[in-house]
């Protein structure tokens, strides 16, 4: 291992921005791992402190220091939050690329994003056989979320109660796209990210039906790969450099007026990950990224702000049933999207939007955090749990697929018969009625 | 350097989960708000139990080792800062409200609860815990009390040390020590409260805290008044005091804060004015619509160019939100700000307002100043980068010239941060040797190993 010397060197490039913290200790208030362990380390003024500590060269080994950095969910609630302003993320994920590269990834990370994630087709063939086996290995729990758990004592699996990979994933469902626009309609690319493809293909389904409603023009090119948030968040700049410039080069073969993702995560990531990680990068890159970036959307604000939502009469008799939203963090704390999802539930007149209680705190997914660190992400979940049910909504509702995922494990876990749906599928269901 | 016996001895007490050795955890603990050099303690331990954390003190005097309780560790004078190889406790686990009794109008806490926890928690059965901290959506009761925290409403409602009516704490030998009571009225034995209250954890370690509630207000109404002069808008101040008017809020925010607010936030706030007024009425609706015109009139006697009433509770948000984000807004601008509350006499707000100017100028330093005009207690916020040496220097005797001047007015050095470290050195000008000499005798007699966060307020 390099020495601490050389560490503290790397890190310098950071330092302007760590000076920003003055330790108010404010992101304590909004911080869910924090809120579950009140520890310091677990804050992001204490993780700002020990990047510190790096940099002044107060650690013999940086072990500690990294093992605590990947204790955090990305969630971006203390930046959100931050009165100085502390380019958090940036900050956080630098950082991480900083260290994975000094002491080098972990071996299951490394046969995970270098071997698998960074091509997209071989990943696409894992994902397919698992999806053949995972009936064997686990058994349906809750029909009204869709969740299973493990049939046996399974350690990858645990007492989760997750939702199986599609049979088909999207891909093998619609290859591909480009359509034309009606006349006067804008042409969206549609970047269908991970988790739709594999998991939730209906949602990716609903999408585009969405958008064949509005007729709008679709370009979906096939063969896309992974928006690269895993591989940065481990650190491993080399796959995420790989996947941008993957996507970046298939998408730019289309024409198109807007990058458009169903996946709060997607978007974040395409719009402020991206150019925040290759800043470093040769100007032409810089300057391809940066225009893909300006052009990317959530379909919510999309279909919100950029087309206008098409209203239908109730298809269905009785009360409207309740539905409550989560805003998830990428989009609300990232991007300030909060209205827009919520509008586009609204526009279904067979459904009535509910607010819960703290409808913008973390569910606690954040990624490979769920796998890291199983139970302190389940306690930050039980509390979104407990605040879905206060609702009283028959549905939770939430632009974000990931948070998805952990809202139906917290949720099937206590035996809640509550949906967990995209906003767009439940718009989807208006649309299909005659005008 | 704690030895492998005593950390089981800690762990025994606390739990294993709750005790932090490692370098990395005990570096996080090193620091708080105030802009001062971190001190690496030599343990870290986290007792969910009272019960543990008697034990904590007796075992960190029977060891003499320097102790340093802390909340939220958001001090603003460096008294969380701990000792080189102490041990720090965290009271964050000790988070319960045991009672709210709305009969009686008081709540008992453990220390570690959070002040906005604690005043959602009493709002929503109609009480009202007034003392409001900038940090409050943090800060803990604990602390609060330790440090006599005040807030925006100090002008009519008074500061912590108004509503503690009794602590249960323990003295060093980790005894329980119980002072006042859970009636309005108690005179019994010395007032223990009161020596208590801003003691730093100097004295002992907070328990349980008994705390006054009063009954919500019925109604409130704010307004901004824009004045073209900073001096027209500092004798408003006194001018409205003088009249014996007493706004709930009363701030002020000068020019340089006013544009850094603006550029920040866009919450309309005019940008060529010299000085702002943010003022709040409340009580009765009656009495709200009296005070409210009085002091419009005031405002305009003294020359206020514009006075804006919110007219919707969405307007008065708006109000307060402007000055909620002056502290960060400022801190935008530069990497350093150091947070003053050198407070003085109300009605030498105009001649302090003016020094700190003088001081500006003199240092050629960026000096933004807002603060709770109302009640003497202003917060002159330099702007500095600590990495230039040479500029600290300058900030360094600003400083000092900001505390001369305080107490020139008749003031004092601190209106609310507490003296902890940063101020420890100047307490005797505030004072006399004599009284540093009675406060040394008295924490001697109390902590005779001197384990209970020494060094701060009265050094040593």
């Amino acid at each position: 291992m390099a020495s601490v010397k050389e560490l503290a060197r790397l890190m310098k490039k950071l330092e302007d921005q760590l000076v920003v913290c003055m330790r108010c200790g404010m992101c304590q208030a909004v911080c869910p791992v924090f809120a579950q362990t009140g520890r310091e380390a677990d804050v992001a003024r204490g993780k700002l402190a020990l990047l510190d500590g790096l940099l002044q060269e107060i650690f013999k080994d940086p072990q500690g220091v990294y093992e605590r950095l990947n204790r955090c969910l990305l969630c971006g609630s203390c930046a959100a939050n931050c009165p100085s302003g502390v380019s958090v993320m940036e900050i956080f994920l630098q950082a991480r690329a900083i260290l994975a590269g000094f002491m080098g990834l972990p071996p299951a990370k490394k046969a995970i994003l270098r071997g698998m994630l960074a091509h997209p087709e071989l990943f696409d063939h894992v994902m397919a056989w698992g999806a053949k086996f995972q009936k064997i290995f686990t058994r349906e729990v809750n029909d009204v979320i869709g969740t299973s758990c493990a049939r046996i004592n399974s350690p990858l699996i645990g007492d989760r109660h997750f939702r199986g990979l599609a049979e088909k994933p999207f891909h093998r469902l619609l290859p591909e796209l480009d359509t034309a626009p009606a006349k006067g309609r804008p042409r969206a690319a549609f970047f269908v990210g991970c988790l739709l493809d594999k998991f939730f293909p209906d949602i990716a389904q609903a999408v585009v039906e969405v958008l064949q409603a509005h007729a709008v023009g679709i370009f979906m090119p096939p063969g896309q790969a992974c928006c690269g948030i895993p591989a940065v968040s481990a650190g491993d700049t080399q796959t995420f450099g790989k996947l941008v410039r993957h996507n970046l080069a298939l998408f730019e073969a289309g024409r198109f007026d807007y990058l458009v993702t169903a996946c709060a995560t997607c978007t974040s990531t395409i719009r402020k990950v991206w150019p925040m990680m290759l800043r470093e990068e040769a100007a032409a890159l810089r300057a391809r990224v940066e225009k893909m970036a300006a052009k990317t959307l959530d379909v919510n604000q999309f279909l919100v702000d950029e087309v206008g939502l098409l209203t239908r009469d109730r298809q269905k008799d009785g009360e409207p049933v309740a539905v409550t939203y989560h805003d998830p963090c990428h989009l609300k704390k990232s991007l300030g999207v909060a209205a827009q999802p919520r509008a586009v539930i609204a526009a279904n007149p067979d459904y009535r939007l509910i607010e819960m209680p703290e409808a913008d705190a973390c569910c606690g997914m954040g990624g490979s955090f769920n796998l890291q660190y199983y139970e302190l992400s389940a306690g930050i979940g039980r509390r979104k749990r407990d605040n879905i049910q206060a609702s009283g909504a028959a549905i939770v509702a939430t632009g974000c697929p990931a948070c998805m995922l952990q809202i139906s494990d917290v949720l099937s876990r206590t035996g809640d018969r509550v949906a967990v749906r995209h906003p767009v599928q439940l718009y989807a269901e208006s649309l299909r009625s005659k005008p | 350097m704690i030895s492998q016996s005593l950390l089981k001895e800690f762990q025994a007490k606390v739990g294993a989960d709750n005790v932090f050795s490692e370098d990395t955890d005990r570096l996080t603990y090193s620091y708080d708000a105030a802009v001062l050099e971190p001190v690496m303690p030599g343990l870290v331990v986290r007792p969910a139990t009272g019960e543990a954390l008697g034990q904590v003190v007796r075992l960190c005097n029977q060891n003499r080792i320097a102790l340093t309780v802390r909340g939220a560790g958001t001090n603003l004078s460096g008294g969380t800062i701990p000792i080189a190889g102490g041990v720090v406790v965290v009271t964050n686990a000790l988070n319960r409200i045991e009672e709210i009794n709305e009969q009686d109008m008081y709540a008992v806490v453990q220390p570690g609860v959070v002040t906005a926890k604690l005043a959602a928690a009493v709002e929503a059965k109609g009480l009202f815990y007034p003392p409001d901290p900038g940090s409050q959506a943090v800060s803990t009761l604990g602390g609060n009390v330790a440090e006599n925290a005040g807030g925006l409403r100090g002008l009519k409602y008074g500061v912590t040390r108004d509503y503690v009516m009794g602590l249960q704490f323990f003295d060093v030998d980790g005894e329980p020590i119980k002072t006042g009571s859970r009636t309005v009225k108690c005179a019994t034995g010395y007032n223990l409260t009161g020596l208590m209250v801003g003691s730093e954890g100097t004295l002992g370690v907070f328990n349980k805290i008994t705390l006054k509630l009063i009954p919500l207000p019925q109604d409130r109404k704010s307004m901004v008044a824009v004045f073209d002069e900073m001096g027209s808008a500092s004798e408003a101040v006194a001018a409205i005091i003088a009249s014996h008017v007493v706004p709930a809020t009363l701030e002020i925010m000068d020019n340089f804060t006013i544009r850094a607010v603006e550029d920040y936030s866009h919450a309309g706030l005019p940008k060529e004015a010299a000085a702002l007024l943010l003022i709040e009425v409340d009580g009765h609706p009656a009495q709200v619509a009296d005070d409210a015109a009085k002091v419009e009139t005031i405002c305009r006697q003294m020359g206020a160019a514009d006075i804006r009433v919110a007219k919707t509770a969405a307007e008065r948000d708006k109000v307060w939100a402007a000055r909620r984000t002056a502290l960060s807004a400022l801190a935008k601008l530069r990497p350093t700000l150091v947070l003053e509350d050198a407070t003085v006499p109300r009605s030498r707000i105009p001649a302090m307002v003016k020094a700190i100017q003088a001081i500006s100028d003199r240092y050629g330093l960026a000096i933004g100043t807002f603060g709770h005009a109302g009640d003497g207690n202003l917060h002159p916020t330099i702007l500095t980068d600590r990495r230039d040496k040479a500029e600290w220097k300058k900030v360094e005797a600003a400083i000092t010239d900001i505390f001369d001047q305080a107490l020139a007015l008749g003031g004092t050095l601190s209106g609310e941060h507490g003296t902890g470290i940063a101020k420890s050195c100047y307490l005797e000008k505030e004072t006399s040797p004599a009284t540093i000499l009675y406060s040394r005798r008295l924490k001697a007699a109390l902590d005779p190993n001197n384990i209970l966060n020494p060094g701060k307020i009265i050094g040593g």
